[in-house]
């Protein structure tokens, strides 16, 4: 119910001759007015067509999947043309807070929740649909890492849905009908989902923690920053507007961080867990200090540090962070661990090459918290423009 | 979406004269019109199911803006010689039936006719397929007083719609509530239409 729906009930029941009611409905109760905002999250939506995809300078939401599909292999580039008008179609319905069409569940469809559906594509899709050619360089598998212990069944994909919404019921409906559309054109391979803290239950825009709880993603490239769209949106050809996601499935031993006190903890970050500050620092957003020694000649900020190693010479982000933490059943989990949690960790940059990959090469030499973290899944996706209505995502490259 | 698109009246009294509407249609040029049926009708949300063959069926939300009754009485296309107006009614037993509608579907003044699934419909028998999703059908709603609504509804898979009637005595198509659509991977294209084996 809203605002205006409960209030003018309550002043209906007054012109009744419940005058009490009246009074109530002039000043709302705390609670009331707490529902009403609540309500808000539910019908919040971001506009779909525009000139990017939704879903990545968007204020990330509380819940998200990742579904990977593969092409079959009679899918042609007039298959997948079609696929990707539906999906667009189906999309553009979905984040307005409207069933698709021939959607069997419009009911789930009515509270979007700020709903973003954003496509990405591999390199056989891009490959198959304009040709070799048309396959930016970076869209590849990563350079192998040292670190990695990658799993295929996290690993790869033709075609990625990113759903995420403030509700889970919404993305799970959007999901399910965004996969039926597909079916004919390409088959589900994997499909990862995450979450951070719900919309309402922190600040704005206070930076994410992980499931170490650390704070993570304090250096980052953020929307309206002047280096935002420089460092994000592609200039080059049916991609311009677009941008490239890596995405790796961190997984994190929960197990053995367990074991490792505070200033261990802080150590292998350079931050401290409980504000983020750097260990050289008060707040979150100072910049560290990589010249201060300590008291017996060592760097404040270990060398071996995550945040000393994740920098290199030039000090700015490369990359739009906008990670998700998950934590799944442990069915199959090896011997004695409870739990199986970690990051999906997503990245955002014009050009992989020089976004994600110098950063992770730094960090598979040398990072302490590398002890704690194994990469386990991989993939990397061209995320193409948006599209304006009467168009479809991915028609630049047709 | 709701889809207006522009109505081509073929009176046999009136020259062909062309009625401004916006939204999806391709040109909103022409003059306006009063009194002809289609002038006042839309069709929101217009799909047809997918098929590769054999028989499907079409959906949408038809609408009469207008102040007076109007009387839907065919649909035309190039995709099928035969296609029927169908209403699903109770037979009386619980299962739900389904059989053409005699002299069409009238539309009172303001009000609407919702097809769907389950309910009343666009029957189209021997398609011209396949119908791939992603693509479009041109569809023409005729009305009693011979004014036409050309419009343009997309083609969707769907796994419910089943149109069971390879074996006659299958009729109640529409009853089944456990369909749930789990086709295998490998039949996606292959509909059901007609084989009767789920009803």
């Amino acid at each position: 119910m809203t605002a205006l729906s409960r209030r003018g009930m309550l002043l209906g029941g007054a012109a009744a001759g419940a005058g009490f009611a009246a009074l109530t409905a002039c000043t709302p109760r705390p609670d009331e007015q707490l529902e009403d905002a609540l309500l808000d999250v539910g019908s919040d939506t971001v506009p779909f067509f525009g000139e990017h995809q939704a879903g990545i300078a968007t204020k990330p939401q509380a819940f998200a999947t990742f579904a990977a599909l593969t092409l079959r292999d009679d899918a042609d580039a007039d298959a997948i043309r079609r696929m990707l008008q539906v999906l667009t179609d189906d999309a553009s319905r979905l984040t307005q807070g409207r069933g698709a069409l021939a959607d069997t569940e419009p009911e789930l469809a009515v509270t979007p929740a700020r709903l973003t559906v954003t496509l990405g594509f591999g390199p056989a899709l891009v490959r198959r649909v304009a040709g070799a050619s048309a396959v930016p360089t970076w869209l590849k598998p990563l350079p192998a890492f040292g670190i990695d212990e990658l799993e295929d069944r996290w690993t790869g994909g033709d075609l990625l849905l990113h759903v995420a919404a403030d509700d889970q019921v919404t993305v799970a409906h959007a999901v399910r009908m965004l996969l039926k559309t597909a079916r004919a054109t390409a088959v589900p391979t994997w499909r990862q989902s995450g979450f951070r803290r719900s919309r309402g239950s922190e600040e704005p825009g206070t930076t994410m923690r992980n499931l170490f709880g650390q704070v993570d993603g304090t250096v980052n490239l953020r929307p309206g920053d002047d280096d935002f769209a420089s460092g994000v949106w592609s200039e080059e050809g049916w991609l311009k507007g677009g941008t490239s996601c890596v995405l790796r499935r961190i997984r994190m031993d929960l197990d053995g961080w367990d074991r490792l006190d505070t200033p261990g903890r802080d150590q292998a970050m350079g931050r401290r867990q409980s504000d983020g500050a750097p260990l050289t620092g008060e707040h979150e957003f100072d910049e560290p200090d990589f010249e201060a020694m300590g008291p017996h000649g060592f760097p404040v900020i270990p060398d071996f540090s995550h945040i000393a190693r994740a920098r290199g010479d030039d000090p700015r982000p490369t990359m739009l962070r906008r990670s998700y933490n998950y934590d799944d059943d442990t069915v199959g989990a090896r011997d004695g661990e409870i739990t199986d949690a970690g990051l999906l960790f997503l990245a955002y940059q014009r050009d992989v090459d020089e976004g994600f990959v110098p950063v992770q090469r730094r960090l598979d030499e040398l990072d302490l918290l590398n002890q704690w973290t194994t990469p386990v899944g991989s993939a990397v996706f061209a995320i193409p423009p948006g599209c304006q209505e009467g168009g479809f995502i991915g028609d630049t490259l047709f | 979406m709701r889809i207006q698109k522009t109505a081509v009246l073929l009176s046999s009294t009136a020259a062909a004269a062309l009625v401004l509407v916006t939204g999806c249609s391709a040109s909103g040029d022409g003059s306006d019109s009063t009194g002809d049926a289609s002038s006042t009708v839309t069709v929101e949300d217009p799909w047809v199911k997918a098929a590769d063959e054999g028989m499907t069926s079409s959906f949408g939300l038809v609408e009469n803006a207008g102040e007076a009754d109007v009387t839907l009485v065919a649909v035309e296309s190039a995709i099928a010689e035969d296609i029927e107006l169908h209403q699903t009614s109770d037979d009386g037993s619980g299962a739900m039936s389904m059989e053409e509608k005699q002299g069409g579907f009238t539309i009172t003044a303001g009000d609407s006719l919702d097809l769907a699934p389950g309910g009343d419909h666009i029957m189209f028998m021997d398609i011209d397929g396949p119908l791939q999703a992603g693509d479009t059908v041109d569809l023409t709603l005729v009305f009693s007083d011979d004014s036409r609504l050309d419009y343009e509804a997309s083609i969707r898979d769907f796994a419910g719609a089943d149109e069971s009637y390879g074996d006659e005595e299958s009729h109640g198509h529409e009853g089944h509530e456990d369909h749930d659509g789990q086709e295998s991977e490998d039949d996606h294209a292959d509909h059901d239409l007609g084989d009767g084996d789920d009803s």
